[in-house]
């Protein structure tokens, strides 16, 4: 038999979740109940549907076929990981360019569910954990199954860290719009939805550690360290940034734990490293595993792979209280987070030196093969964006940039250029690889792809370099007459065109990303277009595994 | 190790890694690393938190860490309720509480924030980017009719403005069942409510938004707190009611005419 304690476990579940709705203490954990609940009927019919009554064991072809069917690497998980990358990145993306219109034209909120201050979280947890954390969950899966030349360890578990996975973003996603939210960037989910996301990490955690010890090359691949340290270090920053105090069992609103000045530290000591573990090291786990592949050269160099990553880990978790400078926390506390902020620059650039010249030799593939393209502009921005941070993180810079729209332009040249494109990257390797086909259907759109994203993001960024500088100008400007020039409302309107501007840039990098979804769809369906190879000579093809 | 006898833990390493001198050196150990998961998933662990308790356990202890002022209070229900409602919008997105120590800021928003301000913010809203103009202070700058009129239209008054409308606050009843169990909540992690509170919050939270209420009582546990019908419709108790409340009194507990910032020197 097959599939039926899952039934039967979800169906329960979606039982207990009816119930929770039926005794919710407020109406908007009543609500959220509701969409748990037919979430979770949904899943629970299709699992019924899917039921095999016969058992393996009294067919022997069935059982030959399940024997070879669990030998191997496990990556139908894998495959669904590459999906869910494409689609979440696509929602993210879109309603990243709704908020931005928002913001240039007013009239688009719709109160009470479409209103800025509820789409925005939507937009960023979309982008950073739906996209972001998807494109991590299936590449580390397929990399650690490589380089560690082992089957995924933990059976089923996998499935569940993908669907579990699944749930917390649909959970998460629909709260926002909800209203339910703990109000602190980056970490808004309720303390119920922080529990489902705590258990799925441990058990993404077993599951790779698992493989990691049933390894059979002796030593751990680089691109597994930063792997494990992004998984290890999301658990504890998880853990602590969400301790707080539920009003109800069955109520959807928490207190955090700690209050004003502690609070804000410890937020921002999570808030600094969901960007240094979830949006660096894990994804330099990515760039360790795919340049070397896609380019077909060793890692530039081993000793560098080395000091890089532990300089890299010791000194993120200190740049926190950049994100505070002058305000009311404590001198001293600020400006250690200025110092190793700035000393951060030194290892980043270090990673960006060992992808980069991972190249060397190769420079020439660039010329025909647009994923790697991808591969290598992605480490270009990373360098650009870990340059662009410790200066802004040096108070007197900061004392300009903070609250403005410069900071928006660094993460987005952060999350668009390195983020993204090395997920666009990966999904390009990948796609062709995990569903046994010769190419992808059209190498010719994914250089469409390239350069529509790469154009977006310069103008998203550059526009976002003139707005933040001019706001943070204009707020600060004094006349002769010893008086504050502008008003607030006069700066608001200064930045009209700037934010016309920049939602066209989302808007670039959305269309490019649609390309990408039709090319993945139909490279999945088997279809080859018929084209010019890129360069004028024959795609390179890559080499089987 | 004397770099010309054979290192042990080297043994099977490429032969360019053998000719490197700093990874035949100390690098070299780090193979143990890299062949062992427990002590790769125990040392990554132990270096990554190292930086926040450094940072961030000193700021439970240092005394000076929050300043000692006079004036600050828990909120009150009603009050508290509207802060809830500031989180669920996500106002935090487009407005900061947290005034910096600059001259421009200080002229435009007054006072420079103090770290005793937030002290019963569960959690923190000092934000991270100013689309809108800083709150910290808003408290007593505008009228009530003025805070409504602008949250449900606010290019009515501002006409540059881009803030979304928040009509439906007004038409919307307040839903805070439990005032207590928010109050009890808060003290659980620190704020210093009183029984008499707890047991006093769903009156006081009506009493708060009714001009004609005996608010001896309310005002004795909260000093400083704002009694008005808030959005204009007595009949109701709306989130409108709740949210205005909860501006009206933001930053203005502290009497910055006799705080004396040598005092609380950090």
């Amino acid at each position: 038999m097959k599939n039926h304690m899952e039934a039967v476990g979800i169906g329960i579940t979606a039982f207990l979740a009816l119930l929770a709705a039926g005794f919710a203490k407020d109406a908007a954990f009543q609500a959220h109940a509701w969409v748990l609940f037919l979430v979770l009927a949904i899943a629970t019919i299709v699992l019924l549907r899917r039921i095999e009554f016969t058992d393996a064991k009294m067919i022997p072809l069935r059982l030959q076929a399940a024997k070879t069917h669990d030998q191997g690497y496990f990556d139908e998980v894998v495959r669904y990981g590459v999906v869910a990358t494409v689609g979440w990145g696509i929602v993210g993306f879109l309603v990243g360019v709704v908020i931005a219109s928002q913001l240039a034209w007013p009239h688009l909120n719709i109160e009470p569910w479409f209103n800025f201050g509820r789409m925005r979280p939507l937009h960023t947890s979309a982008v950073v954990f739906a996209f972001g954390g998807n494109a991590l969950i299936a590449t580390s899966f397929y990399v650690v199954q490589r380089t560690c030349r082992a089957r995924l360890w933990g059976g089923n578990l996998a499935w569940f860290v993908f669907w579990g996975y699944q749930l917390f973003i649909v959970m998460a996603a629909t709260g926002y719009l909800l209203g339910i939210t703990e109000g602190r960037e980056y970490a808004e989910p309720e303390w119920y939805v922080d529990i489902w996301l705590t258990i799925v990490w441990v058990a993404y955690l077993v599951v790779f550690l698992g493989t990691l010890v049933k390894r059979k090359e002796p030593h751990i691949y680089v691109a597994n360290w930063f792997y494990l340290a992004f998984i290890v270090t999301i658990a504890m920053l998880h853990v602590v940034n969400n301790l707080s105090m539920p009003v109800s069992f069955l109520g959807s609103k928490s207190y955090s734990a700690f209050s004003g000045v502690q609070d804000a530290l410890t937020q921002w000591w999570y808030g600094h490293n969901a960007v240094g573990f979830f949006l660096t090291a894990g994804f330099l786990g990515m760039m360790y595993y795919f340049i070397p592949k896609q380019a077909n050269r060793p890692v530039y160099s081993y000793r560098l792979s080395i000091i890089h990553f532990w300089a890299l880990i010791f000194l993120y978790i200190w740049a926190g209280p950049h994100h505070l400078h002058y305000t009311a926390l404590p001198d001293w506390a600020q400006t250690l987070g200025m110092v190793f902020s700035v000393m951060l620059w030194m290892p980043s650039w270090g990673g960006m030196i060992n992808g980069l010249m991972t190249l060397q030799g190769a420079w020439d593939k660039l010329r025909t093969d647009p994923i790697l393209r991808f591969l290598v502009i992605s480490v270009a921005f990373y360098g650009m964006s870990t340059f662009e941070g410790p200066m802004m993180s040096i108070k007197s810079v900061n004392s300009l940039s903070h609250y403005t729209d410069w900071t928006i332009g660094h993460v987005h040249s952060g999350a668009l250029g390195w983020v993204g494109m090395i997920s666009f990257g990966a999904v390009y390797h990948l796609v062709p690889k995990l569903w046994d086909r010769r190419r992808l259907y059209s190498l010719r759109l994914v250089n469409w792809h390239f350069w529509l994203a790469t154009l977006g993001i310069v103008v998203y960024a550059a526009v976002m370099w003139v707005s933040g500088i001019m706001q943070g100008l204009m707020w600060r400007e004094y006349g002769d007459d010893g008086y504050l020039v502008y008003s607030f409302a006069e700066t608001v309107a200064a930045m009209h065109p700037y934010y016309v501007l920049r939602m066209m840039g989302g808007l670039m990098y959305l269309t490019g990303a649609l390309i990408m979804a039709f090319n993945v769809y139909k490279t999945i369906r088997g279809d080859l277009r018929e084209e010019v190879p890129m360069g004028g000579s024959a795609p390179v093809l890559q080499p089987a595994e | 190790m004397a770099h010309n006898e054979p290192n042990p833990a080297m043994a099977g390493a490429r032969p360019e890694l053998k000719a490197d001198p700093v990874a035949r050196g100390i690098l070299s150990h780090h193979g143990k690393i890299e062949r062992n998961v427990t002590l790769l998933l125990v040392l990554s662990l132990l270096v990554v938190t190292i930086g926040g308790i450094v940072e961030i356990a000193p700021l439970f202890y240092l005394q000076n860490t929050v300043e000692k002022v006079a004036g600050m209070r828990p909120y009150t229900p009603l009050e508290l309720a509207g802060r809830n409602i500031y989180l669920r919008e996500g106002c935090y997105n487009c407005h900061s509480q947290m005034i910096r120590p600059f001259r421009d800021e200080v002229e435009r928003y007054g006072h420079y924030s103090l770290a005793a301000e937030s002290m019963y913010d569960h959690p923190f809203q000092w934000g991270s980017k100013r689309t809108g103009p800083d709150l910290a202070r808003v408290g007593g700058r505008y009228s009530n009719e003025w805070q409504v009129q602008h949250l449900t239209d606010p290019r009515s008054v501002v006409p540059e403005s881009i803030m979304p409308t928040y009509g439906f606050l007004a038409r919307t009843d307040l839903d805070m069942a439990d005032p207590a169990a928010h109050l009890a909540a808060n003290r659980d992690v620190g704020v210093p409510y009183t029984d008499e509170m707890i047991a006093d919050a769903k009156a006081d939270l009506r009493a708060q938004a009714d001009p004609n209420a005996d608010t001896k009582g309310l005002l004795a546990r909260y000093p400083k707190a704002v009694v008005a019908d808030f959005d204009g419709n007595p009949q109701r108790l709306t989130e409108m009611d709740a949210l205005v409340a909860y501006l009206q009194m933001l930053g203005t507990l502290v009497d910055f005419s006799v705080y004396q910032p040598q005092e609380n020197d950090r």
